[in-house]
């Protein structure tokens, strides 16, 4: 019996403890809904908590779950704040972000934001191509994305159709370039044997590993995998200035219109684009993202963003385009 | 068996209802959302793709039962029923892989055969075929399923009263087709149940089709979530898998109720005489190898070869104890409120047979091949706007368990009142007890093994759970389930590693429980 009892308090402390976590009141920390992995971003809201005295709980999860979960929540969303990794998941409540305060948006250009003001890019992001170093040399590599559907890339390249960062890019190729184009090398790459993957990660390990010898992937995803084999043959290249293979894109934060501690939340946003935060990426962060306020250089090895000229599209659509993109993807047969 | 048609007392029949009404508000939440999107729904649920889809999920569960089956039933006879040496070993290394969440089966599996995977690297050769897709997916599924109809089984083969098999052989039936005109019969109730619990896992699983890559509907309704952000298609491919479950169901059923033994007396609870294998021991043991080496010691092994690799890299490495204690209590809670939640359906099916109880049983299944993230999602919608105090709390995620886990309570439950007879029970009520006093001093202490794997099989299945967790969980309670998802999101396996050998290593003995059962029963001649 007392091996109960002490079971029975165990379990009360911790259903107390738990209970607890549920808080959403104004006087209680802020509750920020991270699509954004817990290992790349823990530190900035340590620093956040530091500069300012407010703390924060995070949900971390999945950008497009927490998107969904939002929209299940509706008005009664806990959530103060949410930071996820594309405009897509942002795009998909928008309808639930206040308009941010125009000092917080003007230290990101124009085209790292949404149009309406509901979010802001915090972080940019290429799209690049990964390749084995030992498999190609630099001087083979395409100069278009376009290329992968010609013989000689057939059954080497990776993609991942049902990632976020792949349908945007395909959402880049069809404002771009239009639809029927973007049909025609998605029909390409199925009939030139692109393997597929479930998302960025497990294309570039595969490059590394050789199973496929180039694959289409966010930038930093390279740094991520020398973390764990620090000597992987693998590089990124970027594609030439407006195809859309090389989109800029970003991960970004908004404000939910139901927060009741709006003020804080406002001013975590404008903490993520503050200097401290933007050179958090460049120094400390693990994964090389580019910072997206002007003066700041990205970290060493990255060409400067302004350099990069992806396709010329509006970051804002995307969230609206989404829906034509995944039927686009189900008609070529490359989602069920 | 209590004679059909007795009415069961209100109270017991309301709360029965009252139970199974709970598991079904994902159900509800889905015909909310199928309702949103009107017409539309129609033709998602016409599409091609759709048919196509229902018949990959198909032959996934049809091929993940089967070769479930194939591993457990032998390995089940061989560890009860014969003379093969280290038996008991044997016993306790095959139930084991339960322990394995299915999506660190894939990453192991996938480690150890894929591209540059540890047997690529021992056996130096360029190229291994690809091990993904319908054959890998049917491997990682196996593994983590299999235990279910290998735990059933190996109780309904010792609980089966040698008797009838010694009848058989004295009446000058051959071992072998005492085995198939006897043995197997009698067990087919327990495979069935077993079968079912693995094709409803099946049903649900993402985390296996996804690394496998293979398309099933689960994988379907994950992409929908994830792309489209309507949720009117999601939720239709859903309710195709209650369809899928409703199926699976009327399988069981009729496995369970076709070709049926009875037996007139209770017999006599004893061990009966093991197999002599004689110089096929070897092969027996061979097998075994075979089936744990590749189903334990391999994943294992390369968690193992992660972690040393991790620690010889420099990375952080950390023990999660914080996220341990999380993930214990909170299955230990989930355990303890579904098997009480199991107990009033438990009852009603045992001891009031009849349209009742057998509709209640049946629908507290429904949900059950639901994907954790649509489980999850309509407790957000019902909690977040009906019953916002509990939103987020530990109640609320607990709650989620015992949606899903339901019928591994109830599983348990049911092997375990199948063994006490209604006469014990009444001979109490006889001798003047009350129904709650009968209850407590007879039913509870005699059905307790059963509620206590019942307990057991959840408490396990709470530990390895993912997709609810992430949603439900009060903010910042982490679990050593979602320390795997984090580090396995940024390629960090060998972080992934220790809180997956932590998660293995604290769940083990609780199978002890699932297990122990049956020799206590034995000793104590119930």
């Amino acid at each position: 019996m007392r091996v109960i009892g002490v079971l029975a308090v165990v379990l009360g402390a911790i259903a107390l403890a738990g209970c607890g976590g549920g808080d959403s009141g104004s006087d209680g920390p802020l509750t920020i809904y991270s699509g954004r992995e817990e290992e790349l971003v823990a530190p900035l809201f340590e620093k956040f908590t530091d500069a300012t005295g407010i703390d924060v709980e995070v949900r971390y999860g999945d950008s497009a779950e927490l998107a969904a979960t939002i929209a299940e929540e509706g008005s009664n969303s806990p959530a103060d704040v949410f930071f996820a990794q594309d405009p897509g998941s942002l795009g998909a409540v928008d309808a639930q972000l206040e308009s941010l305060p125009s000092q917080t948006l003007d230290r990101v250009p124009a085209r790292f934001r949404d149009a309406a003001g509901r979010w802001v890019g915090t972080s940019g992001r290429t799209r690049v191509l990964v390749y084995n170093t030992e498999r190609l040399s630099h001087d083979e590599l395409p100069a278009s994305v376009l290329e992968l559907t010609k013989p000689e890339w057939r059954d080497r390249v990776g993609i991942a159709p049902t990632n976020a960062s792949f349908q945007a890019f395909v959402t880049a190729m069809r404002l771009s370039l239009g639809d029927d184009r973007t049909r025609a090398w998605l029909e390409g790459m199925k009939a030139n044997g692109a393997r597929t993957y479930e998302k960025n990660t497990p294309i570039v390990e595969a490059v590394a590993s050789g199973e496929i010898d180039v694959g289409l992937v966010n930038h930093y995803y390279l740094a991520l995998v020398k973390e764990e084999q620090p000597d992987a043959p693998i590089a990124n290249h970027l594609f030439d200035a407006g195809d859309p293979g090389s989109l800029v894109s970003v991960a970004g934060a908004g404000v939910l219109a139901s927060s009741n501690q709006a003020e804080d939340a406002e001013r975590f946003v404008a903490f993520l684009l503050s200097d401290e935060a933007q050179r958090f990426y460049v120094d400390e962060a693990e994964e090389n993202e580019y910072p997206v306020v002007a003066g700041i250089d990205p970290p060493a090895g990255l060409a400067p963003l302004d350099e990069i000229h992806g396709p010329d599209v509006e970051l804002t659509a995307f969230g609206a385009e989404l829906s034509s993109t995944v039927e686009l993807l189900r008609e070529t047969g490359w989602l069920s | 068996m209590a004679a059909a048609g007795r009415r069961p007392p209100l109270a017991l029949a309301l709360l029965a209802g009252a139970v199974v009404a709970l598991l079904l508000l994902p159900l509800a939440y889905l015909v909310v959302r199928v309702a949103d999107g009107g017409g539309r729904a129609l033709d998602v649920l016409w599409d091609r793709s759709t048919l196509r889809l229902v018949v990959d999920t198909v032959l996934l569960v049809a091929g993940v039962v089967v070769a479930a089956i194939v591993v457990a039933v032998p390995t089940a006879w061989l560890v009860t029923r014969t003379d093969l040496p280290g038996r008991r070993l044997w016993a306790v290394a095959a139930a084991l892989p339960l322990v394995i969440p299915s999506y660190v089966a894939a990453f192991c599996l996938l480690g150890f055969f894929g591209e540059r995977g540890l047997l690529q690297q021992a056996l130096g050769v360029e190229r291994l075929p690809d091990p993904t897709g319908y054959w890998g997916a049917v491997a990682a599924l196996t593994l983590s399923t299999y235990p279910y109809v290998f735990l059933l089984t190996q109780a309904a083969l010792r609980d089966l009263d040698p008797s009838l098999e010694e009848a058989a052989r004295g009446l000058g039936v051959s071992r072998m087709r005492s085995l198939a005109r006897v043995t197997l019969p009698a067990i087919r109730p327990s495979v069935a149940l077993g079968s079912l619990l693995v094709a409803l896992y099946v049903l649900s699983d993402f985390g296996v089709v996804s690394l496998m890559r293979y398309d099933s509907l689960t994988r379907a309704i994950y992409v929908q979530y994830k792309s489209l952000f309507d949720r009117t298609p999601a939720a239709v491919l859903a309710l195709v898998l209650v369809g899928l479950t409703a199926i699976a169901l009327a399988f069981e059923l009729r496995a369970r109720t076709r070709g049926r033994l009875w037996r007139t007396g209770p017999g006599a609870a004893r061990r009966a005489r093991p197999v002599e294998l004689g110089a096929a021991r070897w092969l027996a043991v061979a097998w075994c190898g075979l089936v744990t080496g590749l189903f334990l010691v391999l994943p294992a092994g390369v968690l193992l070869y992660w972690l040393g690799r991790g620690l010889s890299n420099d990375r952080h490495l950390a023990v999660p104890w914080d996220e341990a204690v999380h993930s214990l209590g909170a299955s230990a809670l989930a355990a303890i409120v579904t098997v009480a939640a199991a107990v009033p359906v438990a009852v009603l099916v045992h001891r009031y047979p009849g349209r009742l109880a057998r509709v209640l049983e049946r629908l507290s299944y429904a949900g059950n091949a639901l994907p954790g993230l649509v489980i999850a999602l309509s407790l957000v919608f019902f909690a977040a706007r009906y019953a916002s105090p509990v939103y987020q709390t530990l109640g609320l995620l607990v709650f989620a368990y015992a949606v899903r886990f339901f019928p591994l309570a109830l599983s348990g439950l049911d092997t375990g009142l199948a063994r006490v007879g209604p006469r014990m029970e009444e001979a109490a009520r006889g001798l003047g007890r009350r129904p709650l006093t009968t209850a407590w001093l007879v039913t509870v202490p005699l059905a307790r093994s059963g509620a206590l794997a019942g307990a057991a099989l959840v408490f396990l299945s709470a530990m390895k759970e993912l997709p609810a967790t992430i949603l439900l969980r009060p903010i910042g309670f982490d679990t050593l389930a979602t320390e795997i998802w984090g580090a396995t999101q940024v390629g960090a396996y060998s972080t992934a590693a220790i809180p997956a050998l932590l998660l293995i290593v604290l769940s083990a003995p609780v199978l002890w429980l699932v297990h122990g059962d049956g020799g206590r029963l034995a000793e104590s001649g119930g």
